[in-house]
């Protein structure tokens, strides 16, 4: 018996990597083709980068402000406070930014779009759309994806902003520090491959949240109930994996543009 | 509808069965199952042109899988399929979405889709194909006048009854004139006034425009119906076919347990002596 529910698990999780592969790769290469469905991308970028922006900048803003707090105390031990700005900046735009972006963005979204393509499948509109020879994913999915790329960058960058400008606050008001230092380290050492490294990121974290939001919703099966199954799975796995494609991406950026 | 201009549409036709006399749709030997026994086993029918089939059957035997497979929404394991003359069992979708456009499709609640106006839900495809506002505003109001709802062009789904929600879906599957209609139980789990009201569309859609059809149902009441009455334009109404007659081109599929037991016209059923069907009449 447990060897029978091994079996059949390990089986549901190849053919659910199949199906999602096939699927990414389906809304993909929609990307590129026409019709492309100008209305529904506007509209989905609405929601997502101006719907988002909020919760971006208060991430953003008290994340900074924290790297500045932790690490004041820890640069001070070896007289070099003066760096905190660097510390910052550079935590920011490579790693955090975009990784918390993505995280938070995914929170928001991808279980929006499980849900709102979830409660589409079990009410029939999907079949009901399909039935009208309208292709689902090209109408539904496609926007969605190209809108959360679009933004997703755009909100990294407003992100890292916020970040540093937190970070800034906590140095001059509650660390006490010159705020001019802390400007001119934000931004002399911070270097091309830094601001590269923290602009990929968010193409692929867009691209992996938005296509699982989606995936999960359209196999949404189980009524009512399964709406709020594919909510949770397309949160934890968008989740995991921003948190997974983050370290395989970080490794291969440094390898390509090593730090200056 | 009664708008004649609406019934000049290219490779219609709104008044009588297509030329062509080739079946609209074939089934051949389908089978299908998911995780676990078949859902439809061996089933081979056809629907001829200005055929109406009533697909008879008590839940859960597969009526609605069926009439998925017929317009390609769900693919066979075994058997084939022929829409229109061409095979669709192996086709892929984006073929598909060219093929389904002719045929239109009732789904059980309607299926419409609620963050879009009656006017949006009923002209979707119209506006897909960037067909001009004023264009889709005459068509969409046709469509709801055919069905008796004109006054709902601005409303939302979610501020309409059951029933009105499925002629609103009728309107839509209508709009294009297809060649090919799908009614998924269209009368289920309305009373039984909306569901003659209901029933009376469809006599009018099969009567007026001749359209060939499968209409899944379990309510017998419905299908005796649909088979006893003819619509009457000059009465805008349905009327009862003189006694012992009933429509000819309405005829009788039964499913038990995903097998077709029985494929014939109004007199056969009635004596058919297979327990099954007796059971389900009685």
């Amino acid at each position: 018996m447990a060897i029978d529910a091994i079996e059949k698990t390990a089986k549901n999780l190849i053919l659910t990597v199949q199906d999602y592969a096939l699927f990414a790769w389906r809304a993909f290469t929609n990307l590129y083709r026409p019709p492309i469905y100008w209305p529904e991308f506007l509209i989905q970028a609405d929601i997502i980068g101006f719907g988002s922006l909020s919760i971006v900048i208060l991430t953003g803003l008290s994340t900074g402000g924290v790297l500045a707090l932790q690490s004041s105390a820890t640069l001070a031990a070896f007289g070099a406070t003066a760096i905190t700005g660097q510390f910052v900046s550079l935590t920011m735009i490579r790693e955090l930014g975009p990784i918390l972006t993505g995280v938070m963005v995914s929170g928001r979204n991808a279980s929006s779009m499980a849900s709102e393509l979830g409660s589409m499948v079990v009410t029939e509109q999907i079949d009901a759309m399909r039935a009208l020879g309208v292709d689902p994913v090209r109408k539904l999915v496609t926007p969605r994806i190209a809108a959360t790329i679009c933004m997703l960058f755009f909100l990294t960058i407003v992100s890292d902003a916020c970040g540093i400008a937190g970070g800034g606050l906590v140095t001059v008001f509650m660390n006490h520090q010159n705020g001019t230092q802390y400007l001119d380290m934000t931004w002399e050492h911070l270097h091309y491959p830094d601001i590269i490294q923290g602009l990929v990121k968010p193409l692929f974290f867009g691209y992996i949240l938005s296509s699982i939001g989606c995936f999960y919703g359209m196999r949404t099966t189980g009524g009512t109930q399964g709406v709020g199954r594919s909510t949770i799975q397309a949160v934890v796995w968008s989740s995991v994996f921003i948190i997974f494609v983050d370290f395989l991406l970080t490794q291969v950026l440094l390898t390509l543009m090593p730090p200056l | 509808m009664s708008d004649p201009t609406l019934s000049a549409q290219p490779g219609l036709h709104p008044y009588g069965p297509a030329i062509d006399a080739s079946p609209v749709v074939v089934f051949r030997n389908v089978s299908i199952a998911f995780d676990g026994p078949p859902v439809l086993h061996d089933v081979s029918f056809s629907v001829a042109p200005g055929e109406t089939r009533i697909l008879l059957g008590p839940a859960g035997v597969g009526k609605s899988v069926l009439l998925k497979l017929a317009n390609g929404l769900l693919r066979p394991d075994a058997g084939s399929i022929l829409l229109f003359g061409e095979e669709i069992s192996h086709m892929p979708e984006e073929q598909l979405f060219p093929l389904r456009t002719r045929t239109g499709m009732v789904f059980q609640e309607g299926a419409l889709f609620d963050s879009l106006t009656v006017r949006d839900n009923v002209a979707y495809q119209l506006i897909q194909e960037q067909v001009p506002d004023n264009e889709i505003d005459r068509r969409v109001r046709d469509a709801l006048r055919f069905v008796e709802l004109e006054e709902t062009f601005d409303l939302y789904p979610a501020s309409l009854s059951g029933g009105m929600r499925r002629r609103v879906a009728i309107a839509r599957a209508l709009i294009r004139q297809p060649e090919f209609l799908l009614y998924d139980s269209p009368t289920g789990g309305l009373d039984p006034l909306t569901s003659a009201t209901i029933i009376e569309l469809i006599a009018k859609e099969r009567d007026v425009y001749h359209t060939p059809s499968i209409m899944v149902t379990h309510r017998i009441q419905d299908a005796f119906l649909l088979c006893n009455n003819r619509f009457d334009p000059q009465q805008g109404g349905m009327v009862p076919f003189p006694k012992g007659e009933t429509d000819p081109n309405t005829t009788f599929l039964m499913l038990e347990e995903g097998r077709l037991i029985f494929d014939g016209s109004l007199h056969e059923l009635i004596r058919s002596e297979n327990p099954f069907v007796r059971e389900f009449l009685e």
